[in-house]
């Protein structure tokens, strides 16, 4: 890192270097750490700005919100914390909160994976709504190498490119359209959607789409950066900085990612024989009909196996308790040989205990919610995956009444599904919970320790 | 299944009740040869070792060479003395016991240099893997084969991971002595997988996949739903057309759509097929983009809780779609499926249909008249055909022109003719599928090549079996033959089709692409000697 740290008694200005020429309303690449000098307290608080807006997207891409209210949520964070009364400062404050970050999210996969999401949404969401000029100013920052479509190559194709223009509800395009032909794999996400033409490996990408391919670029280029970053910290940084930024940068990311439910056993060791009772009061319902299904098939795909094992093991069920639940159910209808040799590997696989032995963490809501079930599977986020009619009759027999269930069905068609869960524990608990549901294991404990108050009190 | 088994059984079931594992010593083999001898597989137990391993209540037979040099011949054949043990008359004395379709008992050979040794194409699938690698060219990465995971699965299902080898003879030899029941491929990866733990050790974990096929995996008992033969692993050739299907959709958007050029479909000996994308570019695809273009590929949306499988929106369909629509799907659903699985012919099959239909009216109005089941039966033609046509004709008439309706028809061709993709396998590059040219277990049919360009006249029940092969083979003798023993088998036509469609054109692309990117190297360093 470029950049100069002093402590905050030695108070000096910002010399901002080439900086001053980029204008304000392009978005930096953070190619390189800037040369600049930065007041410790800056280092520290300039970046917990800065998370405030990743943790406001992290929220915003879990309740499933759309594109065009995430743009808005985007605008109204930055607004909120990374504002600065001079420009050439605001755009200081961008910069050296992204490098403060980057050092602080390079450390693990899991901190890199979460920060390369964030920043890569902060950016898309900072690009998408820029004038068409200051879109190709960005473009020519990332030195794209490709061409528009030529008008002979255009009328070639026209009729495809129309295509796939109305199967998104949107007018074909115009003769002055301009299309961008790169390879397929730049895109994945249009890809993914089928949201482009592709012929012969080539994606066809309409200027209005532009922001996937650049937030594509900007993805994998982090995604290098932050490699080489780790190795810097580790090598070298981490040592150095022992004193002053490594304890500030250590403290950085435990103190926003929330409860870690991979370690927290607080509400001790749950046993097999409530677990029925238990997982009828206090689990949410994803895992309430991973739990109920098993107990019908005798069985649950990969997926449903995942999310109810990874959550059985965070809610403290151990790893005898574990294999005996699962034999007990799976045997029942693939025999106990084929369950030892084919199902008990990976039980103790979650459990760190074969394989590359890492102790999986229990999925999380973004990620339950996020997930693709497909035939056969049970495993997802119910008020997403579940049709309205089966939702329904799965919440009634949870015991929610019919008002709160028009509340719940309510938050569902507007893609509110952790709105949706919030609504349901309020409902079976009578108790609010303002923190709202982030994670099934969340669920659980609040449930736990909402009952387990009330028993107090009874007794 | 042949006689010489079922004898083979008679024999042992004179044995039953003894220790699990007992060692069958010389005689005993004698006993099995004498057996089968005289039903001429005595070229075949002459290659036996001395020592035979027969493990007996688990109701499966495993016989195991002590030398180290055996090899798996996989299954022979199903069969299950328990199950059948007076049922069936015996018609011709205690050695007709067997019923070799209905079992749920495998026999396994492990068997001294076994005939489908030679058979197995070593050196083709080495060749293939190493991608010109294995050449002479000073491009040549020497590395990248003894970077590639094989894994096998032994006996009672052990695996065995992170295999590799530098070339064919060391896979070879490791066959030999491990003796798997099944080989899988894995990825290229970073470092040498067999010394990962050496790697692992350091704080920067370099181990990890670099390179792999993208592959595709297509499972019959993912279509269970819309199939009304089997369920299961069951196949039969009234369900088979939907692989076909999915082999020609796929295929043709793997080549129009990505311009992919060397693609693998394989049979998986069973129930489905696999299919690998070799090209360069395909194998460094990253997970990202591999999982869009398996989702590229996806329509089914939900799970088990939501009622529509198939969603098609907006006032087009995808031009991917739309042509695998009106080139596949449509003519297969209309004139194959319809019919041979009686989707509209039962009030069971129709409501399901009825279901997918969002608006009310009509889906009463059609339920009324094929209640009434005289109206139709007068009709010569088939009576799936005839509701078709009408479900057809009132949804596309004139009066229902609302949004949802408008793809209903689309939606139902699609929901049962569509591929089921196992998006997992595709998604990510440490993903492990099985070679080519394998066995399977169950069934003992061989993982043949399919040409997608013919994949409708594939039958997977006319599969050569390990079996089959083997009598091929014995009933040619033992003529000396240069050229690999496949060419006299059944075997034969697969392999060259192997050969000459797949791996020649392969090659050939790799040893172009190495040449290129040494010369491309080559001029750089040039350039940047001139500065």
């Amino acid at each position: 890192m470029a950049m100069k740290i002093y402590p905050s008694q030695n108070r000096r200005n910002f010399s901002s270097s080439s900086n001053d020429a980029v204008s304000v309303s392009t978005i930096p690449l953070y190619r390189s750490a800037p040369a600049l000098e930065v007041r410790l307290e800056d280092f520290e608080s300039f970046a917990i700005d800065r998370l405030r807006v990743l943790k406001g997207i992290s929220d915003g891409l879990s309740r499933g919100k759309k594109p065009d209210e995430m743009e808005n949520l985007v605008k109204e964070l930055w607004k909120a914390n990374m504002r600065h009364q001079h420009a050439s400062e605001a755009l200081n404050k961008d910069i050296i909160s992204h490098f403060v970050l980057r050092l602080v999210y390079c450390r693990t996969e899991d901190l890199r994976k979460w920060f390369l999401s964030m920043e890569s949404a902060l950016f898309r969401y900072r690009f998408r709504p820029l004038e068409a000029e200051a879109q190709r100013a960005v473009m020519d920052d990332f030195d794209l190498p490709y061409r528009a479509v030529s008008n002979v190559e255009f009328e070639s194709i026209k009729e495809k490119l129309g295509q796939v223009a109305r199967s998104m509800g949107q007018p074909p395009p115009t003769a002055d359209a301009i299309f961008y032909k790169v390879p397929f794999e730049e895109v994945p996400e249009l890809v993914a959607g089928r949201k482009v033409f592709i012929n012969q490996g080539y994606a066809y990408v309409a200027m209005n789409q532009i922001v996937s391919l650049v937030a594509t670029l900007f993805r994998s280029q982090l995604s290098k950066t932050l490699i080489l970053t780790n190795r810097k910290w580790t090598s070298s940084i981490r040592e150095q900085e022992k004193h002053r930024l490594t304890p500030i940068v250590e403290a950085l990311c435990s103190s926003y990612l929330g409860p870690d439910y991979s370690q927290s056993r607080e509400y001790g060791d749950i046993s097999l024989k409530d677990i029925d009772q238990v997982a009828k009061r206090s689990f949410p319902l994803c895992m309430r009909h991973l739990f109920d299904k098993l107990r019908e098939d005798h069985h649950l795909k990969h997926g449903g196996r995942m999310q109810l094992g990874l959550f059985l093991k965070g809610v403290g069920l151990n790893l005898d308790d574990a294999l005996a639940f699962w034999r007990a159910e799976f045997s029942k209808k693939v025999g106990l040989e084929k369950f030892e040799k084919q199902y008990a590997y990976s039980i103790r696989h979650n459990y760190g205990k074969e394989g590359k032995r890492t102790d999986y963490t229990p999925y999380s809501c973004l990620k339950i919610i996020s997930s693709t079930p497909g035939t056969g599977d049970h495993h997802g986020c119910p008020y997403r995956h579940f049709s309205e009619e089966n939702l329904r009759a799965a919440l009634g027999k949870m015991g929610v009444n019919s008002r709160s269930m028009e509340d719940v069905i309510d938050k569902v068609r507007n893609r509110h599904y952790q709105l949706a869960c919030t609504l349901t524990f309020e409902a079976l608990h009578g108790m609010p919970c303002d923190a709202g549901i982030n994670h099934p294991n969340q669920y659980f404990s609040d449930s736990k320790k909402i009952l387990d108050s009330k028993m107090d009190t009874s007794s | 299944m042949t006689r010489p088994i079922q004898e083979q059984e008679g024999a042992l079931q004179r044995r039953k009740g003894k220790p699990a594992f007992l060692l069958v010593g010389q005689f005993k083999r004698t006993v099995i040869k004498t057996k089968m001898g005289q039903r001429g597989v005595s070229p075949l137990l002459s290659q036996f070792p001395a020592n035979i391993y027969v493990h007996l209540p688990a109701i499966s037979l495993t016989i195991a060479s002590t030398n180290t040099n055996h090899f798996v011949l996989y299954s022979f054949v199903f069969f299950d003395s328990v199950h059948n043990s007076g049922s069936k008359a015996n018609d011709s004395g205690t050695r007709t016991r067997i019923q070799p379709q209905s079992s749920q008992t495998i026999l396994r050979f492990v068997v001294f240099r076994s005939p489908f040794r030679k058979l197995f194409p070593f050196a083709d699938l080495v060749r293939w893997v190493s991608y010109g690698n294995d050449g002479k060219h000073p491009g040549c990465d020497q590395s990248y084969l003894g970077r590639r995971e094989f894994s096998f699965t032994l006996e009672n299902d052990i695996y065995v991971r992170f295999q590799s080898f530098n070339n064919a003879l060391e896979l070879e030899n490791s066959i030999k002595e491990k003796a798997p029941v099944k080989i899988d491929i894995g990825p290229v990866y970073t470092v040498d997988p067999a010394k990962r733990s050496a790697y692992s050790q350091s704080e920067n974990n370099v181990f990890a996949p670099a390179e792999r096929e993208l592959i595709f995996d297509i499972d019959m008992s993912d279509y269970d739903d819309v199939r009304y033969c089997c369920s299961g692993a069951d196949v039969c050739l009234v369900c088979w057309p939907l692989m076909t299907i999915a082999i020609k959709v796929i295929d043709t958007a793997l080549r129009d759509d990505f311009g992919f050029k060397h693609i693998l479909w394989v049979y998986s000996g069973r129930r489905g097929v696999h299919c690998w994308v070799c090209d360069g570019k395909a194998r460094r695809l990253t997970n990202e983009q591999r999982a869009a273009v398996a989702d590229y590929f996806r329509v089914y949306k939900g799970n088990e809780n939501s009622h529509k499988k198939v969603s098609l929106m907006g006032a087009a369909i995808h031009p991917f779609l739309a042509t695998s629509y009106t080139n596949v799907l449509k003519d297969y659903f209309e004139k194959k499926l319809l019919i041979d699985q009686n989707i509209l012919g039962t009030e069971e099959g129709y409501e399901k249909i009825l279901n997918m239909i969002p608006d009310e009216s009509i889906a009463s109005e059609l339920r009324e008249r094929w209640q009434d089941s005289r109206r139709s039966s007068s009709s010569k033609e088939d009576i799936n055909v005839v509701r078709w046509e009408q479900c057809k004709q009132l949804l596309q008439s004139g009066k229902h022109k609302s949004q949802g309706l408008r793809r209903c028809v689309e939606e139902i061709v699609f929901c049962f003719t569509y591929p089921r993709l196992d998006i997992e396998v595709s998604k990510h590059m440490n993903h492990l599928l099985k070679a080519p040219f394998c066995v399977h277990p169950n069934t003992g049919r061989v993982c043949v090549p399919i040409d997608p360009n013919q994949c409708e006249e594939f039958d997977p029940t006319t599969v050569p079996t390990l079996s089959q092969l083997i009598e091929e083979l014995n009933n040619e003798g033992s003529k000396a033959d240069v050229d690999g023993e496949w060419n006299r088998t059944s075997l034969g036509n697969a392999i060259a089709f192997f050969r000459s469609s797949f791996l020649h054109p392969l090659l050939k692309a790799c040893k172009e692409e190495i040449e290129n990117s040494y010369n491309l190297k080559l001029q750089q360093s040039k350039n940047s000697l001139g500065w």
